[in-house]
Parts: C-alpha cells; sequence; structure tokens
C-alpha cells in the first residue's frame, strides 16, 4: 500500500496525463454520429447565438456579393416562370393546378456559420425545428448543392457541408443520365471527385452534373458541377471523376432547406418493401 | 499575483473566442489552419505547477471544441501540449536555470530561444490534431505536409502578437 502511494506520487504528473489523454481519445473514438449530435447541440444554445450575434455585424461585409448571387437567383426563377415559355396554343390557355403534386418546398435560410479549410466541414444555419426543419433534409442554392442538415435545435441547425469526409452525393451526367457518387477527396475546396460512374457513359470535359434524385434529399436535376478531367484507373470497370463545384462554399449566404412533402409516404414504403431505412 | 491571473484569464478567454468566431472561419489557401489559441499553453509561467498546466491546457483544448463540434480532438492535442511543456522547458534553460520573474515570452528570452520553445510546442499540438482528424492512415503524406505548413502559419500568428503585445526590453 506505501508503495503504491510513493509510486502514484512519484509518477503523478504522466499519470495524469494519461487520464486526461484517455478521457479526450475516449471522447475521440465514440464520436460516432450520436455523441457527436449530443456534443454539437450542448454548445448550440450558446454558440449559435454567439454565431447569429457575429452575423449580424460581419454580414454587411459582403452584401455585393450577397445582391449578385441574389439577382442571379431571381433570374434563374424567372425563366422557369410560365411566361418565359413560347405559348403554341393561341386558342385556349391551358391552366396546370399543380398543387396536388407539389413534392418539394423549400425553407429559405442564411448561414450563420461555415469553414471550408478543414477536413470535415459543417454548415450552422439559422433555422431549426420551430421552422419545420428535420434531420437528414438536404440544403441547396439554385446554383448548386450544399449539404444535408446532421443536427437541429429550436432555432438552429448544423449541416454536413459536402466538404465533408463522410459526404455523399449521387450525381448524374445531365446528358445522358448515367450516375455515380459525388465525394470530396480534400485537394481545394471547389473540386471534388465522382467515383463509380459507369465507362459507357459518354462523358466529356465539361459536362454538366447534377442530382440524380436517388436517395431522399435532393430532388433531380439541381446542378452540383462540371467535369473537369476523368479517367479509367487501371484495374476497375468504372470512371473516376475529377468535377468543379458550381458551389463557391466560401461565399455562402442565402441557401434553402429541402422539404421533401412525401417523405414520408416513401419511408413508409421502403419498410414494407424490407428496405430498412436505406440511405 | 492577482494581477497575473486576470492576465492569463482574459488571455484564456480572448484566445478561445479569437479561434473560435475569427481563426475558424478564414481561409488562407491551400488549407492552412492556424491554431493561435495554443498561445495560452506556450505563455504560461515557467514557476507554474506542471499538474496546472496539464489542467489548463486540458480545459482549453475543451472549450476550442465547443467550437469546432469535434468533441477531444483538441482536448486530446491540448493535454499532450501540456504535458509535453515541462519536458521542453527543461531541455532547453539556459545554463543557470530561469530567474525568478522571467516570463517564457520573445522579449524576456531572446528570439532564438522563443521561436524554437514555440515550434516545438506548436508543431507537438499540430502533429496529434490533424492525425486524430484523418483518422486514418490514407492521407498520410499529405497530412504532414499540412501539419508543416499550418505549424509555420500559427508560428508567424504567435510572432505577430509577440510583437503586438509587448512592449520593446526594458533593459537596464
Amino acid at each position: 500500500m506505501r508503495n503504491l502511494i510513493v509510486f502514484l506520487a512519484r509518477h503523478y504528473f504522466f499519470l495524469l496525463f494519461l487520464l486526461l489523454q484517455i478521457v479526450s481519445l475516449t471522447l475521440v473514438v465514440n464520436h460516432n454520429y450520436f455523441q457527436k449530435a449530443a456534443a454539437v447541440s450542448a454548445s448550440n444554445a450558446l454558440n449559435g447565438s454567439m454565431y447569429a450575434t457575429r452575423n449580424e455585424i460581419t454580414q454587411y461585409f459582403d452584401l455585393k456579393d450577397q445582391n449578385i448571387q441574389l439577382s442571379e437567383m431571381n433570374a434563374i426563377l424567372l425563366g422557369q416562370l410560365k411566361t418565359a415559355y413560347l405559348d403554341y396554343d393561341t386558342a385556349s390557355t391551358m391552366v396546370t393546378d399543380s398543387i396536388h403534386r407539389l413534392r418539394y418546398s423549400y425553407i429559405a435560410a442564411q448561414v450563420i456559420d461555415n469553414t471550408v479549410s478543414l477536413r470535415n466541414n459543417y454548415i450552422v444555419l439559422n433555422r431549426g425545428a420551430l421552422q419545420g426543419v428535420k434531420v437528414d433534409m438536404g440544403v441547396i442554392t439554385p446554383g448548386g448543392v450544399v449539404g444535408i442538415v446532421r443536427e437541429v435545435s429550436d432555432n438552429f441547425c448544423v449541416v454536413m457541408s459536402l466538404l465533408h469526409k463522410d459526404s455523399k452525393v449521387s450525381a448524374s451526367v445531365k446528358k445522358d443520365g448515367t450516375f455515380g457518387q459525388l465525394s470530396w477527396d480534400y485537394t481545394n475546396y471547389r473540386e471534388g471527385v465522382m467515383t463509380d460512374l459507369p465507362t459507357h457513359s459518354k462523358i466529356a470535359k465539361g459536362d454538366t452534373l447534377v442530382t440524380s434524385g436517388l436517395g431522399d434529399a435532393f430532388p433531380a436535376g439541381i446542378p452540383v458541377g462540371t467535369v473537369m478531367t476523368f479517367e479509367k484507373p487501371a484495374g476497375e470497370k468504372t470512371y473516376s471523376v475529377r468535377v468543379q463545384f458550381t458551389t463557391d462554399f466560401r461565399k455562402l449566404h442565402h441557401v434553402y432547406i429541402v422539404r421533401d412533402l412525401m417523405r414520408d409516404e416513401i419511408i413508409q414504403l421502403k419498410e414494407k418493401a424490407g428496405m430498412g431505412n436505406a440511405e | 499575483m492577482l494581477n497575473e491571473l486576470v492576465k492569463h484569464g482574459l488571455r484564456f478567454i480572448g484566445l478561445i473566442l479569437v479561434q473560435g468566431l475569427i481563426l475558424k472561419n478564414m481561409e488562407v489557401g491551400f488549407m492552412i489552419n492556424p491554431f493561435l489559441y495554443v498561445l495560452f499553453v506556450i505563455l504560461l509561467p515557467f514557476e507554474l505547477p506542471a499538474w496546472i498546466g496539464l489542467i489548463l491546457a486540458f480545459l482549453l483544448g475543451f472549450f476550442v471544441d465547443l467550437f469546432y463540434g469535434t468533441m477531444g480532438m483538441h482536448m486530446a492535442a491540448c493535454t499532450l501540449m501540456g504535458w509535453a511543456r515541462p519536458a521542453v522547458l527543461r531541455f532547453m534553460m539556459p545554463r543557470d536555470g530561469y530567474e525568478f520573474g522571467q516570463q517564457p515570452t520573445m522579449q524576456d528570452m531572446g528570439r532564438m530561444w522563443f521561436l524554437s520553445y514555440a515550434a516545438i510546442l506548436i508543431f507537438i499540438h499540430h502533429f496529434l490534431l490533424f492525425y486524430i482528424e484523418i483518422f486514418s492512415f490514407r492521407e498520410v503524406g499529405m497530412t504532414l505536409l499540412r501539419i508543416l505548413i499550418s505549424t509555420i502559419a500559427t508560428l508567424l500568428l504567435v510572432v505577430v502578437t509577440q510583437f503586438l503585445f509587448y512592449r520593446a526590453p526594458q533593459r537596464t
């Protein structure tokens, strides 16, 4: 017993170090999705309001950028109005009541915290459960994909950016519809890779890539990037494509959270079909 | 004494806020991530008992982790750094020991001493931090490059703060 006390007294510093290090590393290792969510939401109430305050100040700095983005967005939306299409039928006007098949609605949100230079980046938005945000919803800008909601508090949500080790988005080549997996390999924040693209795809440099609509988070046809280069790695049966993202993650201000109105129906159907929670 | 306590306390809070609210969102290019907040551990006084320094470093890491949403990563890196600090200080001790009232700053200890002391501690911290972040052996070389570059970036910031916040040496 005395020896033990002597031992402890002599090596207390190293033992304390060992103890603290074990605590830290346990936190890291057990850092699976649920623990992460708990930690993030614990800091949300404090950090969220702090981020919001900072945003109040800093959002004026890039007002010009924001205006340009918003007017570009308006141009895209105006192009989708009925008046933008040539009306061939002069005799009668057909009114399409599209409400009954409305599938997606969007929640406008502002970015209040965002990083692009870490290996795993997260974005904080100023919309939360009270505004109808739920976990696993997609986040887009009209120009591109941003990420997926991972954690929600009352008034804020944390989005796993496309710039994240675990981010995977199903993307397809716009002109022929073949699809692959888009992810980020951490070379810089404007570029990513698309893998698993079948070799019969008639892909070419400069082709536009859009979301495929597979998976629950994003509607089909949202641009994600353009093809920079592509190659067929030796011994594989698929292309590996280097992609330039259309979203400039450093200049994110106004984004839209995608609410899939038929999500519950799809999930129930999948469960019935025994597909479990297909992610 | 109380004055010193207040000074270190303010530095603790100030550095955490600067790191969590400003540096975290800065994109310097080529994936450079400066972590200026380690300056707090670097500037802890010589005569502080080692175990208090260790616990302070651990707490520092905890608060930074809250901002980054990365529970444990900064804690582990800071703890290693707090543990290494007394050893580094012993290793770098001048022949006749540290004088009473001296602080581990550039002004008190000279440029070469401070630069090497800070560089060693920063490198230790970044090394563990970046490898935990990757948590795999896939990007080993790339990560080492990032560690070196970010160490230089942090060191640069540390030196700049030394020039900003400390007056010219008052040698008599």
